[in-house]
């Protein structure tokens, strides 16, 4: 009864995770992020270079409405100084909208330090503050999370395959009516043209048709810390940076997390010998 | 009890007394963080320390400002309010000590402490004396008293009728203490920072 | 019932006569911690202190929650991510009470299934089963309206489909629906007393919770023999049991602590793995998400749900029957609520002599065949309902009624029981040995296990 049990839960914990499905086969790359695993963590100055892609490239369009400019001091992210973040929205001449101005109507004024990011400038373009948890690069196989279970749920890695999967239209979607958009190997819920199916309705290409161009060419900006600024290193970069946008306490949940594990295990030994010197004459029989 | 089970029973209250120690440090480091998440947030903690434009304070004129939800006086300062302030004799005042964090504890209630130090030394913005802050709440019953009024020229408490001179000494009234003075420094010409980074 | 004989609390200094006189608190507390306890029980028989954990660990997380947030539709999506980011430990808080509920139904679902094994629904524990069904039901709300709360993309447009639910009752349904949601779509109406609800729920399960225990304790615990202790005198209840304190107590607190630090490590390294990444999205009334899927715990009820549709024949015949009054729709929600009603009922259908099932050969066979169903159905619930999905659904659904309406009943008159020990004291006393101390085999080696 027992053994079985446990077996059948553990089997139960790998199906229930394994709940969306994609639409077709999308390629999504396993990149090896510094904040995986049990001891995993951010990786300072690849969030600091995330960030720069982030300001230079991706905030023409997208918020980080979540995140405060004060955030960027903090201990575990990129780190920096108070004045340091000053200078970063002077420099970028960050503006918020603030409520209280202009009698209530509200105007634009100079960010300062504790205000939030400003969110997204462009329709359609979606605030990026919690994307590297809003999305999920591994599924399955078959609902069973197994996948999910092994590489983690793979939100980062979602998006640096998403800002490296653009690719030339494959030769099957030429044939019919010309697709809206950009053809992207790792976008999942995009458009995709009939041409491309096969005849069971199965998709033959990997990935479908997203509305942004592609954002990242590679050497978009120059690195201070002269770090590679190749397409795939810069997308690896930002996805960091957007993880780190979206769960900012990971260093310190990981910490707890094993403090706990470790202090829960050595009472649960304790427990053990207790229950087990407590139940010793029982069990011998030696109370009768 | 036979003789080798005392030795057993030793070592078997050796378990016991551990399990209970180690099961006691369990529950208290569980139940520390949910008696800490009721301490100010990072969010709250942030604006304990605020920086305050004053490229728009011109002579005489003076801004209420909120600051951790409480007003602050910011006053430019003339000549004849300093004047008056320094004409004022320490040993007359009904609270003596400066009331200053910046000042440090013990300070005399002079007006050179209880004004904010210029930035820089050559031909600053707000020359020495000039630049008065203050809490913005009576030490008596906490009402905000009303700027520029009351026989000392410098704030009248109407709730109880407390008179401040134009250094924000108590003078007349019911109030017991000079208002408070904050941790506040200019860190530029024309910024004001209130209250410490953490 | 008398109850197990057992000593009771005697007042001992002046100031506990004194006390006593006034209020038994001090005799309530020994004689619930001094009870009698079945000496056989097994390492299944812990879940009812892990529940009992679990829920004070959700109501005290649940507290220091709401002291953050806010139950507004504008500010409620950024008030989790303000407790996230800002509030000290609220990132850590705020996944325990999110996984927090998947403990939960880890753990009532193994309660649930180990009471249908060892029978401890029957008779006299009826009461007992039928107070922990409704717990069950009401666990099941409060966690659905707890996912609501975060105003995510799964919150919104769950709360959608699930109120829909109702709107499938013939005639009265969207008036009942318009009435849960104080409007005739999800908003601000819904998301406040659902707040308000989920807040409230929780204090009555705590109430639920201890006329649970007091029910049990007046009919005593069942153990893996289904064999009652002896009442005839206190020696003899004795032989049987032993006092929950110290033995039970530590024995318990041993499998939550390796429980906990499981849950730990889920909290920990992969907080968001139970969970749905659409949720991280903010709601929005205009786009639904390309799956809707429901929390893991629903799922084997959600596939009973969607099994029935109208290319079933039952439905069909249903639907022709009631002259199209209960169409699939609503079968298929009364299927769902069926399927939780049939538990119910399981002290009835239950015909068999013998209670637990490690004396019974034919029955167990159906028993894993069961626990293999509820599987099947949790995972088939999160497929999509294309291709061979709704079949394996009608399948899982109909073998979940069958079990219980036909299989139970049936299997009391065909099977023939093997004999349980006469006591207690004997089923004990065949796992430990007098001579042999503990033995290297696993304490469950009872007969044909």
């Amino acid at each position: 009864m027992l053994k079985s049990l446990a077996l059948s839960t553990a089997l139960g914990l790998g199906v229930i995770a394994g709940s969306a499905q994609a639409a077709g086969d999308t390629h999504i790359e396993d990149f090896d992020f510094s904040f995986e695993g049990m001891f995993g963590s951010y990786d300072r100055m690849q969030l600091q270079r995330g960030l720069q892609i982030f300001t230079e490239v991706c905030s023409q369009c997208h918020g980080l409405e979540y995140v405060a400019f004060r955030n960027l001091a903090d201990e575990g992210g990129p780190d920096w100084t108070d004045d340091e973040v000053r200078d970063y929205i002077e420099y970028n001449q960050i503006e918020v909208f603030d409520p209280a101005l202009d009698d209530g109507y509200g105007d634009l004024r100079a960010a300062v330090i504790t205000d939030q990011f400003p969110g997204s400038q462009v329709e359609g373009a979606p605030d990026l503050s919690l994307m590297a948890k809003a999305r999920a690069g591994f599924h399955g196989p078959y609902g069973l999370g197994i996948n999910q279970f092994i590489y983690g749920m793979g939100g980062p890695e979602y998006i640096a395959s998403l800002l490296t999967g653009y690719a030339d239209e494959p030769e099957c979607a030429l044939e019919g009516e010309p697709m809206d958009g950009n053809y992207n190997t790792a976008f999942e819920y995009g458009g995709y043209p009939e041409s491309c199916l096969d005849e069971d309705g199965k998709h033959t290409v990997p990935g479908t048709w997203i509305a942004m161009g592609q954002p990242l060419w590679g050497e978009d900006v120059e690195f201070a810390d002269g770090h590679s600024n190749d397409l795939h290193h810069e997308a690896e970069d930002v996805a960091a940076f957007l993880m780190w946008a979206a769960e900012p306490g990971l260093n310190a949940r990981k910490q707890a997390g094993l403090t706990g594990v470790i202090f829960l295990s050595v009472l649960a030994v304790l427990l053990y010998l207790t229950n087990k010197r407590l139940w010793a004459p029982v069990k011998k029989g030696r109370d009768e | 009890m036979s003789h080798s089970e005392e030795t057993a029973g030793t070592r078997r209250d050796f378990i016991y007394y551990a399990t209970a120690g180690a099961g006691a440090v369990a529950t208290a480091g569980a139940v520390w963080p949910l008696v800490d998440s009721m301490n100010p947030s990072a969010d709250v903690l942030a604006l304990a320390s605020i920086r305050v434009p004053l490229d728009e304070l011109t002579e005489g004129m003076q801004i209420v400002r909120l600051w951790q939800g409480k007003p602050v006086f910011i006053r430019y300062r003339n000549a004849e309010e300093i004047e008056a302030a320094r004409a004022v004799d320490v040993s007359e005042l009904p609270d003596q000590d400066a009331q200053n964090d910046n000042a440090g504890s013990g300070a005399e209630a002079t007006d050179e402490n209880r004004t904010i130090a210029p930035f820089g030394s050559d031909d600053p913005v707000f020359p020495a004396g000039a630049l008065y802050v203050s809490s913005g709440i009576c030490t008596h019953l906490g009402c905000v008293p009303v700027g520029e009024a009351g026989d000392f020229g410098g704030w009248f408490c109407p709730c109880h009728g407390s008179h401040y001179d134009t250094a924000g000494r108590i003078r007349k009234g019911p109030a017991p203490r000079n208002l408070p003075i904050p941790y506040a420094v200019l860190v530029e010409e024309t910024v004001l920072q209130l209250g410490e980074e953490a | 019932m008398a109850g197990i004989p057992h000593d009771h609390y005697e007042p001992g200094s002046g100031g506990e006569k004194w006390l006593h006189k006034r209020l038994p608190i001090l005799g309530l507390a020994y004689d619930t911690l001094m009870l009698p306890t079945p000496k056989n029980l097994n390492w299944m028989w812990i879940w009812g202190i892990v529940l009992t954990i679990t829920l004070v660990m959700q109501i005290v997380t649940g507290v220091i929650l709401a002291m953050h947030y806010v139950a507004d539709t504008e500010l409620a999506f950024g008030r989790i991510e303000h407790i996230m980011r800002n509030v000290n430990g609220g990132h850590m808080i705020r996944y325990v009470h999110m996984n927090g509920a998947s403990l939960f139904f880890v753990a009532v679902y193994a309660h649930i299934f180990r009471s249908l094994y060892y029978g401890s629904y029957k008779a006299p524990r009826e009461v007992t089963w039928i107070i922990g069904i409704l717990m069950f039901v009401l666990m099941m709300g409060t966690a659905f309206m707890g996912y609501v709360l975060p105003w995510g993309q799964m919150s919104f447009h769950g709360t959608a489909v699930i109120t829909g639910l109702f709107g499938a009752i013939p005639f009265v349904g969207e008036a009942i629906q318009t009435w849960l949601l104080g409007a005739s779509a999800v908003g601000q109406p819904a998301l406040n007393r659902f707040f308000a609800l989920h807040y409230m729920l929780p204090f009555i399960l705590l109430g639920l919770t201890l006329v649970h225990i007091w029910a049990f304790h007046t009919t005593g615990n069942n153990n893996p023999t289904g064999v009652e202790v002896r009442r005839t005198s206190k020696e003899d209840a004795q032989k049987d049991t032993l006092p929950f304190w110290p033995y039970f107590v530590i024995k318990d607190l041993l499998a939550l602590v390796v429980i906990l630090a499981v849950f730990t490590a889920v909290v920990g390294f992969m907080p968001n793995y139970l969970g749905h990444p659409d949720n991280y999205i903010p709601a929005n009334p205009a786009a639904t998400p390309a799956h809707i899927v429901p929390e893991w715990y629903f799922l084997p009820f959600y596939a009973i749900l969607r099994a029935f549709d109208d290319s079933v024949w039952l439905v069909m015949l249903t639907k022709f029957v009631t002259f199209g009054i209960i169409d699939g729709k609503f079968f298929g929600v009364l299927a769902m609520f069926g399927a939780i009603a049939v538990m119910a009922l399981a002290p009835w259908l239950d015909t068999s002599s013998v209670r637990s099932g490690r004396y019974r050969p034919m029955f167990k066979w159906w028993f894993w065949l069961l626990v293999v169903d509820f599987f099947v159905l949790m995972w088939v619930g999160a497929r999509p309902a294309e291709g061979i999905y709704p079949v394996i659904s009608l399948i899982g659904a109909t073998y979940w009624f069958g079990y219980f309406l036909v299989v139970l009943p049936l299997l009391g008159v065909i099977e023939k029981p093997l004999t349980p020990p006469a006591t207690i004291e004997e089923d004990f006393a065949a796992h430990y040995p007098k001579s042999a101390g503990s033995t290297g085999t696993s304490s469950s080696a009872a007969p044909a296990e």
